[in-house]
């Protein structure tokens, strides 16, 4: 792979070329950062001034909002419920995926081709083709087994895994694949058995790209709305439904609403852009392919 | 791990030293074979477990159910429901009918929603991709910037939006009514024909990031070699531009296009957070319009039954896109 973009240009560029790139970059930087904007201003105002006419500049700035989310709904309770199914969704995918993957990348055998092509359609289905039967099973195995999926954590939890694992078992065979097989042969004749091989060798070669798929696949799990709004009870909400309860009461509080998207968006935001570099990188490695 | 072979002899294996030292070798080997052949489906079988109890049971499950008159009544025990034949089926494509009608509708409101937004949002990330494909001053910042609403949580972004679009006290109408006196008077944002609009801005400012980021990365496999020998030849940023970036992020567009499209079209988030379990009859995605009537009409029959039909319908858009577009490459090509 070629990394030409880092060096400057192959030649001296034209006025015309540099006036698009600043008038449409500004253009673009602007139409992205505008929300954003909004977010953090809104979440500093008063009441008062989020209910009048919208100011760009705020009249003066308060923290109240951001003490008040937390006794205006249970906003801690849907954090906790968010923080557990996400985390345990992104475990649970990340270890199936590496498993999988390893399967994919190093062994070949029958089926193979249907299964890849297999896991990586369900991604492109609709979830509400699922949503139907998925909770229509989980009452059921609920009535016949006692054990409840639908409304608790571990249903959402199952259903979240499976959102990220197409794509991560994809991302992370490409990753598989750029490791030298030579690699894990030499574990192997080193007395590793070829599980050996996998968590000795081939994982921490591929730390970047699992360091990826699992900031992909907990980004899956925070960001779901759709299944969340059916699957769970007041006790297990997490915050994609929660969050719209500072929007069904009369008044509508949206500095604390503001606060609030704020809040839930720091774990994810910092974790994308922290982890930037390793989800470009693993993105690459998949496309490349 | 695999030489650990059991401990138990061989039964070809006779009881002379020399030939169980031989056997002793053998087996390992057959014992590896085998590990060898089942190891691979073992290390899929959990994925293939989890993505059969969530995907592929549920789909043959929701195909069977949309043949059943399945209501509120028989939630419970879904397996007493009567059956309906192809019912649900004509039900729902009986375009004179109201149900029909209002699905019809809601596939035209779609098909436009998705087209627009994926035809603005690959325009906006390949024009960033390409603008930024080149080192300058303040790239990395800008590049990171332009992957916040990809990182963002999509309901955060969603409510902050509906905010934006509010008509008393929305950011949109404070800048075209107050500020740029565009309208005449303060319009509505949420209802309406501009319910539709709005999605659809909210829709690209969602999604042109992901194009962005996979154009980014479709843009480092072009040989800087390309672009040194087309400079050589005279040819400018632009015509660069078009003779070689352009034809070479092809395989790229080819994915990134289906992808928006069928992201686009399931869409449920947007309508949902923007407009709640109602949305305005202009925005009635198929999504939305599917959940309503199953989850609001409790009619379950007939929901999965549209969901087939969606289902069919994206089959038959990705298999006549996948043909007509490699077809296309490959006549490049030569």
């Amino acid at each position: 792979m070629s990394r030409f973009t880092d060096q400057p240009s192959p030649m001296a560029q034209p006025k015309s070329f540099l006036w698009t790139r600043r008038v449409v970059l500004t253009l673009l930087l602007a139409f992205v950062l505008v929300p954003v904007y909004v977010m953090l201003s809104s979440s500093l105002k008063s009441l008062q001034d989020v209910q009048g006419s919208f100011k760009w500049i705020p009249h003066s700035l308060t923290f109240k909002p951001y003490i008040d989310i937390w006794k205006t709904i249970p906003l801690a309770h849907y954090f906790v419920n968010s923080v557990i199914v996400c985390v345990s969704a992104t475990v649970f995918s990340v270890v199936l995926a590496i498993f999988a993957a390893y399967g994919v990348s190093r062994y070949r055998f029958m089926g193979r081709k249907v299964f890849t092509v297999t896991v990586l359609s369900t991604q492109m289905f609709p979830g509400i083709l699922f949503l139907l039967p998925l909770y229509l099973i989980f009452v059921n195995i609920g009535n016949s087994t006692g054990i409840t999926l639908n409304g608790s954590r571990l249903g959402l939890i199952i259903t979240y895994l499976t959102f990220s694992l197409p794509f991560s078992i994809w991302m992370l065979a490409g990753y598989f694949d750029s490791i030298p097989r030579d690699l894990d042969e030499a574990a192997k004749v080193d007395g590793c058995g070829a599980l050996g091989a996998l968590f000795r060798v081939v994982v921490p070669a591929a730390v970047p790209g699992i360091v990826a798929v699992s900031v992909y696949a907990f980004m899956t799990a925070w960001g779901e709305v759709l299944f969340a709004s059916v699957m769970t009870n007041e006790s297990t909400r997490t915050l994609a439904v929660g969050l719209r309860e500072y929007a069904t009461q009369n008044d509508v509080y949206w500095n604390q609403v503001m606060a609030a998207s704020i809040v839930v968006s720091i774990p994810v935001v910092a974790g994308f852009l922290l982890l930037q570099r390793y989800l470009v990188a693993g993105l690459t490695a998949g496309a490349v392919k | 791990m695999t030489a650990t072979a059991p401990p138990r002899r061989a039964p070809e294996a006779g009881p002379s030293s020399g030939k169980s030292a031989a056997g002793g070798r053998l087996r390992p080997r057959i014992v590896e074979r085998l590990r060898q052949g089942g190891l691979p489906y073992l290390l899929l079988l959990p994925a293939i477990l989890a993505e059969l109890l969530i995907h592929i049971v549920p789909m043959f499950f929701g195909i069977l159910i949309s043949f059943k008159n399945l209501t509120l009544f028989y939630i419970h025990h879904w397996n007493t429901a009567p059956w309906a034949g192809f019912d649900n089926y004509k039900a729902a494509v009986k375009i004179h009918q109201p149900i029909g009608q209002a699905l019809l509708h809601s596939f035209w409101v779609t098909l436009s929603y998705t087209l627009l937004s994926v035809a603005l949002s690959w325009l906006l990330g390949t024009a960033a991709a390409i603008l930024l494909q080149d080192k300058f001053r303040g790239r990395g910042l800008i590049r990171t910037i332009f992957l916040v609403p990809y990182a963002l949580p999509a309901y955060a972004a969603l409510i902050t939006w509906t905010f934006m679009f509010q008509q008393d006290t929305g950011l949109v109408n404070h800048v075209l009514h107050d500020q740029l006196h565009v309208t005449s008077s303060k319009s509505f944002w949420l209802i309406g024909d501009n319910s539709f609009w709005a999605m659809v801005v909210v829709s690209v400012w969602k999604s042109w990031p992901f194009a962005f980021l996979a154009l980014m990365a479709g843009l480092q496999n072009i040989p800087r070699e390309l672009y040194e020998a087309a400079a050589m030849d005279g040819a400018g940023v632009w015509q660069q531009i078009r003779k070689i970036t352009m034809p070479s992020l092809r395989p790229v567009n080819q994915v990134i296009v289906l992808v928006l499209f069928l992201w686009t079209f399931n869409d449920f988030n947007t309508p949902f957070v923007m407009f709640g379990q109602n949305p305005p009859h202009q925005a009635d995605l198929i999504s939305i319009h599917i959940y309503q009537s199953s989850f609001i009409n409790w009619n379950f029959g007939s929901g999965s039954a549209m969901s087939v039909l969606l289902l069919l319908f994206l089959l038959v858009v990705t298999a006549v896109y996948l043909l007509v577009t490699s077809r296309g490459r490959s006549e490049n090509d030569v």
